[in-house]
């Protein structure tokens, strides 16, 4: 059996993101775990700009933000198995994996750190009624021709659902001769970054339909159109608003997954809001020694906040090899009015060291609404905030002193209060 | 006097920021958060630009497509005469990230730049 003091399971943003940490830190008898055959992740296919303007001052595209990563863990000389699949891991920190150098074997870990990422939502999660014609896929898929394979999935395009690689899809379509006939969203509002529907939608006069979906897809052996409908306050397509948008593809873009099956056969508990593993302070799952960051943990909206998150989960993971499992996270972290969800979900005040990150979303769009921390009756934190919107991530960040105050019977409690 | 209302999209925060505009001056500028913000602003209400980040057909890389972008922003009218023009641009492997693919594109003064590494197959 192999031994590593860290495993790193995945090779995108936030597992490069941990091992650099992790070798920075003094910790080097580490792995990554990589399933594809490079490093990057889905940074790579992301050829758009928009990354690390937090983490390098400068505005990056997908693989020039993962090669800064991967040109460390080159120096370095950090362990990566490439085309490697874990099958298992164990509350005892086995990691099973295959590969076909090696076969089967086994690895035991002193700490693991969970950065799988996340995995597109498709046709079959929101039941459009229809044929099975080809032609439909997801955004992150087209990205994929479109981006590292060299092919255009379709010449004139529908996209359902407007998250952010929805509309970084709608425009590189467009650029490469496609032409996208309409963006069509159920919510009253944009899951995507305001400026993704500047510069994507706007910029290219691509019509963005808003509360609207798709109701039904046309074409037997090639989408020949697509059916769309104005929907009602409860998401009810209104049938008197019916219209056909003759078009070749559909284009999916309605929501990322947690890629979790790995954590739950080691059973550690996940939070049915995110996905992801219930996490405490320090970014440990429910099963000590295991430590979750990125998008396996929940969906982020920018990448630097995904390395962020990964340089804590190294710094945990160092602290849990070098002095043992913590102490018992009591105090619980709620979403209250306005908030879907609140990670992390417990914390040990006594593990903070000066203050700690929450990140949370709003159910809905709010302005000039104040976002409060509570604690039974008593108030932590009210802050005025301009705009909330469930496409954008909020940040609160709760200092130690503040935290003590908490009650640790009620816990605490993230509510959006309005007007 | 004019009001013209902009979405900031130099990076994801997205601020709003208004620009009163009179006879085709800028008058004054609020909302912004950052100085990147501010050039931003004045230059989307007189002459926007945008980066373009596109690809290039590769030959014997470990793709067939190379990701490429302006190196800087090049004047938004620009982008469809430019992507054309790349149409026509084949690069043989290796690459490094940050190699000039074209220089000076169609005199814009803008070079267009590798995003990746492209490696010999």
């Amino acid at each position: 059996m192999l031994n590593y003091d860290i495993v790193i399971i995945g090779g995108g943003p936030a597992g490069l993101g941990a091992a650099v940490e992790a070798y920075e830190k003094g910790v080097k008898n580490i792995v990554i775990i990589e399933r594809d055959k490079y490093l990057g992740g889905i940074l790579e296919q992301c050829i758009h700009n928009g990354f690390g303007l937090q983490e390098f001052k400068e505005e990056l595209t997908g693989p020039e933000y993962a090669q800064r990563f991967i040109d460390k863990v080159e120096e370095y000389d950090i362990n990566v198995m490439l085309e490697t699949m874990v099958l298992e891991i164990t509350p005892d920190r086995i990691v099973k994996a295959v590969n076909s150098k090696e076969g089967v074997f086994t690895i035991k870990a002193g700490a693991i750190i969970l950065a799988m990422g996340c995995r597109e939502r498709p046709r079959g999660a929101i039941m459009i009624p229809g044929t099975r014609p080809a032609g439909i896929l997801t955004a992150g898929t087209a990205q994929r021709y479109v981006n590292m394979e060299g092919y255009l999935p379709g010449k004139e395009i529908v996209i359902l659902g407007s998250g952010d690689v929805g509309l970084i899809m709608a425009r590189r379509l467009t650029l490469e001769g496609a032409k996208v006939k309409a963006v069509v969203e159920l919510m009253p509002y944009s899951s995507g970054l305001t400026r993704n529907i500047v510069q994507c939608l706007e910029d290219f006069n691509i019509p963005l339909l808003l509360s609207h979906t798709v109701i039904e897809i046309h074409g037997k052996d090639r989408v020949e159109g697509v059916t769309i409908a104005k929907v009602d306050e409860n998401r009810e397509p209104i049938m008197e608003t019916a219209q056909y948008i003759s078009c070749d593809t559909l284009i999916l873009s309605v929501g990322l997954i947690p890629e979790n099956e790995l954590s739950q056969k080691a059973g550690i508990e996940l939070d049915p809001i995110t996905g992801g593993p219930i996490v405490n302070e320090m970014l440990e799952t429910s099963v000590p020694g295991i430590f979750a960051c990125g998008n396996v943990l929940q969906v982020h909206d920018l990448v630097d906040n995904v390395t962020a998150e990964a340089r804590l989960a190294a710094n945990s993971a160092i602290r849990f090899i070098r002095e043992g499992e913590f102490g018992k996270s009591s105090i619980n972290v709620k979403a209250g009015n306005g908030i879907r969800y609140v990670v992390p979900q417990k914390i040990n005040v006594d593990n903070i060291e000066k203050r700690i990150k929450f990140r949370m979303r709003p159910v809905n769009v709010y302005n000039n609404a104040m976002l409060a921390v509570k604690s039974g009756d008593k108030y932590l934190l009210r802050q005025k905030r301009q705009r909330l919107t469930p496409g954008e991530m909020i940040d609160v960040n709760l200092s130690k002193d503040i935290l003590k105050n908490a009650n640790l019977e009620e816990g605490i409690v993230f509510l959006v209060e309005e007007g | 006097m004019e009001l013209k209302e902009i979405t900031c999209i130099v990076c994801p925060l997205g601020c709003r920021i208004q620009v009163e505009m009179e006879g085709g001056e800028i008058k004054s500028v609020k909302g912004y958060s950052c100085s990147r913000g501010l050039e931003y602003a004045k230059n989307e209400v007189t002459m926007p630009k945008r980066t373009i980040t596109t690809s290039v057909r590769a030959i014997g890389g470990h793709l067939p497509l190379l990701s490429v972008r302006t190196k800087e922003p090049v004047p938004k009218e620009k982008i469809p005469e430019i992507m054309l023009e790349l149409a026509k641009v084949e690069v043989k492997a290796p690459v490094k990230i940050g190699d000039v693919v074209v220089k000076n594109i169609l005199g814009t003064g803008v070079d267009i730049i590798a995003t990746r590494n492209l490696y010999v197959k």
